[in-house]
This record gives C-alpha cells, structure tokens and sequence, in this order.
C-alpha cells in the first residue's frame, strides 16, 4: 500500500511540474495555450541530443532542457502568442493546438518517429529496499526535484518582489498597469519560466514514459485535468491536484485494474461537480 | 480574372491527371498501400514502408514485363471506415491492382469486403489478428499472427518447467488474443495461470500493475503490450521493483524487446526471454543483407517486424506476378499465391494454401550480453508454426 502511494505520488509530480506553469500562466493571462506540453516535449527532445550527440551527463541535461523550453518559448511568445492574448478563447485554442500538430511534425521530420531512448545514470536505476518495501531510486529522485521547484516557485512567488509584482497582475491586471507595472514583460517572463518548467518535466519524463512526436498530445489531457482540478493560477493547486491524480491514477490500477485507467476521470467529474473552481481556484 | 485563371488551371490539371492516367494503364501493375503513414502509429507505417522501398530498391521496379507503381493512403491511425473508402477510393478511381499495407486489424478488416467485390488482391503485410484472412478469400498474410506466437510460446514455457505465471497485457484485441492463445498453450501442458491483468493500451506509468505482479510472487510473468513507449515504461517499472530475471522470469511477444525497446531499457533487459517470428540478430546471410541494406536505406534504422511484413508482402506480389506472367487479376494471383513458398530474411515461409495465412518458424530468444551489447540470441525454435486458431470455430 505505501508503496502504491509513493508510485503515484511520483507520478504526481512529474505531473506537477510539466503542468504547473500552465496553470500560472492560464490564470496570470487567461491565455489558453494547448501548445504547453509541446514544450515539454522540446525539453525533452533537447535532453535526448545533449546527452547523446554531446555526452552531456543526464543532471547537467536536465537545465539545458529547461533553458531551451524557456528561451524557445520567449520566441514564440514574442513572435505569435502575445497577438492572441485579448483574442477568444477558441482562436487561442486553434492556434495553440495547431502549434501541438507542427511540433510534432517537426519532431518526426528531424528525429524520426520511433522512441528516443536514453540511458539513465546507475545511480538512479534499481531501487531502495525498506521494511521490505521497494521504492525506485528514479521515482525517489523525481518526488525530491518536484519538492525542490515547489518549495521554489513558493517562495519566489510569496516572498520576492518579482513574486509580488506577479501576484498583482493575476489578481487585477488594470489596476497592476495603472500602478506602473510592466504587466506585458512580467507576463514574457512568466510564460518564458512555465514554458521552461515543462522542458524538464518532459526531460524527467523521459526516465519513466519515454518520448516519441506524439508526446505533446499524449500528456495533454492529464496536464489539463491538473489545471482544472487544482485551480488556475494557483501553485499549490497544482501541487495538490497532481499528487491525487498521481495517487488516484496508480492506486485505481492497482486496486481496481479493469477499470483503473477511468477513474481519474471520475474523480475529475466529481470534484469539479463539487467545486467548479477547482480545488484553490479563485475566479 | 482570378477566377478565369482558376477554372483554366484545374482544367488543364484534370485534363494532365486523364492523360497520365491513360498512359500509365499500359503495361503497370499498381499497388495501393493502405497504412497509418500519420498519427499515433505513423512509425509502423514508416517502418513497412522502409521494407517495401527496399525490396523495390533490391529487385528493381519491373516484373514480369510490368512497371510496379505504388499508391499510398493514409489512414492516420486504427479507422476501419477511413480504410474501406481509401480501399474504394484506390479501386475506382485509381484502378488499382492489388491493395496491400495494413498495419493495424481495424484498417484490414474496413478494407476487407472491398477487395471481396472488386476481385482484388489484398495483402495484409502486417495486421495480426486471426480472422482476418477469414474476412475475404483474395486476402493473403506474410505477417505473423499473435495465436501462432503465443500458443507456441505457451507450451514452450510450460514445457520448460514453469509452472505458475502471471498475465500482462494491453486491453486491446490484440492484447486479448496473446493472453488467451498463451494462456491455452501454457495450460495444456500443465502450466497454471495465478493472476491476468489487463492495462490501457497507452499506459504511461506501469508501477500498480507491476506492485500487483510483486504480491501475487508467481515465477514467471507474460506481457504483451504494443511496441513505441511502452515496453521502455513496464521496463523501467519492473526494474523499480526488482521483477527482473533471474529472479522472475519474463516471458512476452518480442515487441518487448525490440532494437528501440532494447534501447531504453538498457540493462533491465537482460534475460528476458521473447517469442518472435523475426529476429534482427538471426545468423544468417539473408537476413545479414536484409539488414544491412536496410540500415542503409534508413540511414542508421534498424529493421522490424514491421519492415519484414513489407519486405516479405512485396516478395509476394512479384513472385505472384511472375507465375501469371503479368496477369495482375485476382482471381489469377490469389492462385498462385496458396501454397507458395519462399526463403525469408526471418527464416523459411510458407503461404497455407487453405487459410491463405503465414506459416513460418517462431523463435524463442533470451535478451544476453553479446560482445557487450544486450541482443536477442536465439535459443530454440519451434519449426513451421501455423495459426491455432484457424477453422476453430467451425
């Protein structure tokens, strides 16, 4: 039984931290960008090439996938997503999903269609044994780095001026201009660190779900169940709903396997029959 | 104006498209492959594709007089709807002679009835469920079918002295059919099966199915999941867990530890033991040609069950041709094609000529440390396996 908690919980976060900056950016913007997990897959896909065209180390890799996701999507932000932001939510929609199509058009021209392997450090292969139990030493990893960028992202959004300035504009973004924020460049950079939090989500992913072109699709739906079910805009929203679906996820395959794989989905239903907000939404 | 320009332009289009037509009907024998070139499964379509480009590559693109000209459809993934109006798109308007591809059982099945009513050739070059070539009597398998491998497989393992497994496969037809026809093969030799699950076909993370495995301490598990990303995960989650050989023993159809699969799991493949129609590794020099003018033509890829379904597919096809001299009917190349019989890069082939489906050589491999690299070595093989299941049901 704690074993299957920790499963999910692990899963959880990996969760966490590819859908955490869409949900900031979802509730900072009110920008609905489908495109969000393409990132992931860049980071992902940037990871594959550093480690093996430049024997970059698997620890050293994960920061250039996130760097990469993050100046990419500064790009793009600049170039393309920042027309759409007073545009309806369906042309963002369109947009955003059609930029999931040619990422992974892109990804298939350049890398082929087939699974992009890689070797993970001895270190972080195999398992610990406790009491019996075993914990993957991978899964033990990836719970420590999520906890690590939570208690980050906190702080910095609490506790520092930059975070402050960010919580201003969520929460009114007129009144935030007329005070003489930068709303347009707190919102670029934002964009720019949730874009790059998903590159090292899909960089982390790659040591438990693998990577292929289909993968800006694939996780989509549970990166939007994350934001639905925690709330937009809200960190610890993320944090909490990531770790239920995670729990909810493995422990309803394990407990129940026929018909595991649908209970995530009633658990959504249901929660969001109870709160139409989401676990801490706030609008 | 523009619109002058625009009704002159697709006049003299349709105009250049009936020419081209009528000059290619002469002497041309075409081929409408039917495969899922986009979408979730665009890597077995690419991958068939590779095999059926090679063969071409190797054999030239005349037989029997005739210029071989293919057609491709895309069918985006398992859409039997989407299959049967390529099918009858390729027949009427392209006036195709054979049609041939299908990577996945639905795509098969939607085109089946087509080929049934315009008396064409159809070549199923990969789907693996049995009753396909029960579905028309023009359809021909140079595949493989999942009952031919895992019956034989079951009673191989049983035969080994293993006496309790456990059942893990992908909830899909495919799935089903691999854990029943392993679970008879195993029983009828006394085997005990202790626990079956079943997992959603694009399971991302494999840890509860796995946990479940752990309590239930059986001394084998069987796992048949489609290939992509999935045999990388249950890899990564059986190994979390300490589930690897030798101290449970890990039995599944070789998607599970094939050359990309392999990749992934690194070391954790070691020892797993597969059941598979086609082995990448197989001394022998036909298949050592295969292979390396395969990677040449893919630039580095290696080659699959997929590639060889192709390759195999376009054996046919020309050697069908030839026996007619040219004659590109139906009715003319199913005859020729029962019974015929041919030399593999996997090995000895033959078509049944009741059943029109594959018999061939099942090789059970072990994942060992060859020259430092982890490979598929074979170590038995069950000779001339046909489908189990064929004529069950009568």
């Amino acid at each position: 039984m704690a074993v299957v908690l920790f499963d999910g919980f692990a899963f959880g976060m990996l969760l966490f931290v590819l859908s955490v900056g869409l949900s900031v950016t979802f509730g900072l913007m009110n920008f609905i960008n489908l495109a969000h997990c393409a990132f992931g897959m860049l980071g992902g896909y940037v990871a594959v090439v550093a480690m093996r065209a430049f024997g970059v180390p698997f620890l050293l890799a994960l920061p250039f996938a996130f760097l990469a996701a993050g100046l990419v999507s500064v790009v793009l932000e600049r170039s393309f997503f920042r027309r759409l932001y007073r545009a309806g939510g369906l042309n963002q929609v369109l947009f955003t999903i059609g930029m999931v199509f040619v990422a992974a058009a892109s990804f298939a021209y350049f890398f082929g269609t087939g699974q992009q392997p890689i070797v993970l450090p001895d270190y972080l292969q195999g398992y610990w044994e406790v009491n019996g139990l075993r914990f993957g030493t991978y899964r033990i990893f990836l719970v420590a780095v999520s906890l690590v960028i939570a208690g980050l992202l906190v702080y910095g959004l609490e506790h520092t001026r930059f975070g402050a300035r960010i919580r201003a504009a969520v929460d009114n973004q007129r009144v935030a201009q007329g005070l003489g924020l930068d709303v347009d460049t707190i919102f670029a950079i934002t964009f720019a660190l949730g874009a790059g939090l998903a590159g090292l989500g899909g960089a982390l992913a790659i040591g438990i779900v693998g990577l292929d072109p289909s993968f800006g699709f694939h996780y989509l739906v549970y990166v939007l169940i994350v934001v639905a079910v925690g709330g937009l805009g809200s960190i610890g929203g993320s944090f909490v709903a990531a770790a239920l679906l995670g729990i909810f996820d493995v422990a309803g395959k394990y407990f129940v396997p026929d018909m595991g794989a649908f209970l995530i989905y009633l658990f959504m239903v249901v929660l969001l029959l109870v709160r139409p907000l989401g676990l801490f939404g706030k609008r | 104006m523009l619109k002058k320009t625009a009704t002159a332009f697709a006049l003299g289009f349709s105009l250049a498209l009936a020419m081209s037509s009528t000059a290619l009907a002469e002497g041309t024998v075409k081929i409408g492959l039917i495969m899922p070139y986009s979408g979730p499964f665009a890597d077995a379509g690419a991958q068939m594709q590779a095999g059926i480009d090679l063969y071409i590559k190797t054999h030239g693109d005349e037989v029997a007089g005739k210029k071989i000209v293919l057609i491709k459809k895309d069918t985006g993934g398992p859409n039997p709807d989407v299959a049967k109006r390529l099918a009858q798109e390729l027949v009427v308007r392209d006036h195709v002679d054979v049609l041939a591809g299908f990577a996945l059982t639905p795509e098969a099945l939607g085109a089946a009835p087509v080929a049934t009513e315009a008396k064409k050739l159809m070549v199923d070059m990969n789907a693996a469920t049995s009753i396909i070539t029960e579905k028309s009597p023009y359809i021909v398998r140079t595949s493989v079918t999942i009952p031919q491998i895992n019956y034989a497989f079951g009673k191989w393992a049983a035969g080994q002295g293993i006496k309790h497994a456990y059942t893990l496969v992908a909830d899909y037809g495919p799935g089903h059919d691999a854990e029943k026809s392993f679970a008879r093969g195993f029983k009828e030799k006394g085997g005990e099966i202790v626990g079956a699950d079943h997992s959603p076909v694009a399971n991302p993370d494999f840890s509860a199915y796995v946990q479940r495995i752990k309590d239930a301490k059986p001394e084998a598990v069987y796992i048949f999941i489609p290939g992509g990303s999935q045999p990388a995960a249950i890899g990564k989650a059986l190994a979390d867990k300490g589930l690897t050989p030798p101290n449970t023993k890990l039995l599944g159809q070789g998607e599970l530890t094939m050359p990309d699969a392999m990749k992934s799991l690194g070391k954790n493949a070691d020892g797993i033991v597969t059941a598979f129609h086609y082995t990448l590794e197989r001394k022998d020099p036909l298949n050592e040609k295969f292979v390396a003018g395969y990677e040449k033509l893919t630039k580095g890829r290696e080659p699959d069950l997929f590639s060889i379904g192709g390759y195999d597919g376009m054996h046919l096809i020309y050697a069908a041709l030839e026996k007619t001299k040219g004659d590109a009917s139906g009715d003319a190349l199913i005859k020729v094609a029962k019974g015929m019989s041919w030399e593999s890069p996997r090995g000895p082939i033959t078509i049944d000529p009741e059943t029109r489906d594959i018999i061939q050589n099942v090789y059970i491999r072990k994942v060992e440390k060859v020259d430092g690299k982890l490979q598929n070595v074979i170590i038995d093989t069950i000779k001339d396996v046909k489908d189990p299941l064929h004529g069950a049901g009568k």
